[in-house]
């Protein structure tokens, strides 16, 4: 890679031990993918929590916080496991809650803001046209890269945190023209008029495209899609096509017109989604023994929109006894909702809000399945209901109405 | 026989090889106490991964590789090496970042000319994957 004087300085140790272990990182990162170069970023996003991090991770950062690292730009923490507020109602481990603590305490000192949101694109910080970032969590990359016109790879954490004290990133992947072009089209001739149809359509485009480079161009659509229904498109599209950027033409800002998402190229494959690959889709979910019992809205975590219209949902109705709903949303959204009695509708209907968390990456989830006997999940979201398996939850996608209905009676169909 | 790699890191290593039809993702399809897969229904479950040399033609799943690699690395349960055909930028974030030897791109395909319980040498060094010992 071709450094810069203020690169070749930070390896040489003038801006302290942390910066240059982080560069010296990023820049063995940058000659895997054959960066020429690094380029600044003005904001990162980082996952890091004790569920992933595990013991060896936090003190790996306890050790990194002690050599005075600090972020050189605005850097933000992902949905982590704990809501110490319902740690013990969930038989969490505290243990390992009072780990996370530790580490919550670590990434202060080091200057980042623990946000602990996967919708930071919505309620943190939205980048423009061609700004690079370096965010964590696939849903925020192809949100950033798509909807914002920004530049992201996926970062991990210790990548993004990297990114965080250096300032700056390898210039590979998303951060380059070539690979920001269009590789198939999607004809969307279906109605999508609920957020889980949008997530569905993120399912059947991924699963048969498993390519972090493969770029969709969706057109045709019959309406302008709103903030959530992309979200949940993006978000579907990265867990099961593994994929960081999508085009959507008249939508998207890179995406005037179909030849320019396409970037000139001709598509290797036109895709049409129609109503009835929905229905097909929806009605290919095994029901298991039809257990009702658990219902979601996780996974991205709810808007202040989304919120309002499951309140709408549940006002003046109760999930079933026996049954769980959970939705899990930031600090700033919850703080909004109960300022507007959309949480306090909720809570009252019996449901149970988590703050900065997302439900599948819940300290002891598997524990908790098993101690409740929980055998299915059924969600709006498209993403949880493709990652939840590795709890060994059979997982079932449904529209949003379908999935307060079924919180309320216990009735899965 | 040798297989020809386009982007390593990491130090040569020599180990049994695991081969994979199947994509991975060390979150979902990882037992991260164990290092055994254990995502039901999964090619490769019940198959640890413990000082393997880990053949997978894609990497599955998001951002947790990076933590997750250090984690089972740290746990003394980590592979030797990842070979993968394609893979995403997190696998090698979080393999660099964890010592772990990660190659990507093959030519030819592994099938066919490695098998599982093989006894193989990686060197990324001279961007070639070659297999030592059949396994008998």
């Amino acid at each position: 890679m071709r450094l810069s004087p203020e690169e070749r300085a930070i390896l040489a140790g003038d801006r302290g031990e942390a910066a240059r272990r982080a560069l010296e990182y990023q820049v063995k990162v940058g000659e895997f993918w054959g960066a020429e170069r690094f380029v600044p970023v003005t904001n990162v996003h980082m996952m890091g929590d004790i569920e992933v991090m595990g013991d060896g991770g936090l003190q790996w950062l306890k050790d990194y916080a002690g050599l005075g690292a600090r972020c050189a730009v605005g850097t933000t923490t992902n949905a982590r496991c704990f809501d110490f507020a319902h740690c013990r109602e969930l038989g969490q481990d505290e243990g390992e809650a009072a780990k996370e603590h530790e580490l919550i305490g670590c990434l202060r000192r080091m200057d980042v803001v623990t946000t602990d949101t996967c919708i930071n694109y919505q309620t943190v910080y939205q980048p423009h046209l061609g700004e690079h970032v370096a965010w964590g969590d696939t849903g925020t990359v192809i949100y950033a890269n798509s909807v914002f016109g920004a530049r992201s790879n996926f970062e991990s954490g210790p990548a993004a945190l990297a990114a965080g004290i250096t300032g700056r990133t390898p210039e590979y992947g998303f951060h380059l023209d070539a690979h920001r072009k269009g590789s198939f089209t999607v004809d969307l001739q279906a109605r999508l008029d609920d957020l889980a149809d949008w997530g569905m359509v993120g399912k059947l485009v991924g699963e048969p495209h498993q390519s972090y480079f493969s770029v969709p161009v969706f057109h045709s659509a019959r309406r302008t899609p709103c903030a959530d229904e992309l979200k949940h498109l993006g978000a579907a599209l990265a867990s099961y096509g593994s994929m960081g950027m999508f085009h959507y033409v008249g939508v998207t800002p890179e995406a005037p017109s179909l030849e320019a998402a396409l970037g000139g190229r001709e598509p290797a494959e036109r895709m049409v989604i129609t109503d009835a690959d929905l229905e097909r889709a929806y009605a290919g979910y095994d029901l298991g023994g039809r257990d009702a019992r658990l219902v979601v809205f996780s996974g991205p975590q709810q808007s202040l929109f989304e919120m309002k219209q499951l309140a709408g949902l549940f006002d003046g109705r109760q999930v079933k006894v026996g049954s769980r709903c959970f939705v899990t949303t930031n600090g700033a959204v919850l703080a909004q909702a109960r300022a507007l009695g959309y949480a306090g509708t909720l809570e009252a209907a019996g449901v149970t809000i988590l703050q900065g968390v997302c439900f599948y990456i819940l300290q002891n989830l598997t524990l908790m399945r098993i101690r409740n006997g929980w055998q299915n999940l059924v969600s709006n979201s498209a993403k949880i209901v493709n990652i939840i398996g590795a709890h060994r939850f059979n997982s079932i996608l449904r529209r949003t109405q379908d999935c307060v209905d079924i919180a309320c009676t216990g009735i899965l169909k | 026989m040798s297989i020809r790699v386009e982007r390593a890191f990491g130090e040569a290593v020599e180990g049994e090889a695991v081969v994979s039809e199947e994509g991975f993702s060390p979150r979902y399809d990882l037992d991260r106490w164990s290092g055994v897969i254990t995502k039901p229904g999964h090619k490769l479950e019940g198959i640890s991964l413990k000082d393997k040399v880990c053949f997978f033609p894609t990497a599955k799943g998001g951002i947790a590789a990076g933590w997750a690699f250090y984690d089972i690395k740290w746990k003394k349960i980590a592979p030797k090496a990842f070979i993968f055909g394609v893979t995403n930028p997190v696998m090698v974030q979080g393999a660099i970042f964890a010592g772990i030897t990660i190659t990507e791109g093959w030519t030819p395909h592994p099938r066919g000319e490695v098998a599982t319980g093989d006894w193989v040498r990686v060197d990324p060094a001279a961007r070639f994957v070659q297999v030592l010992r059949r396994n008998p």
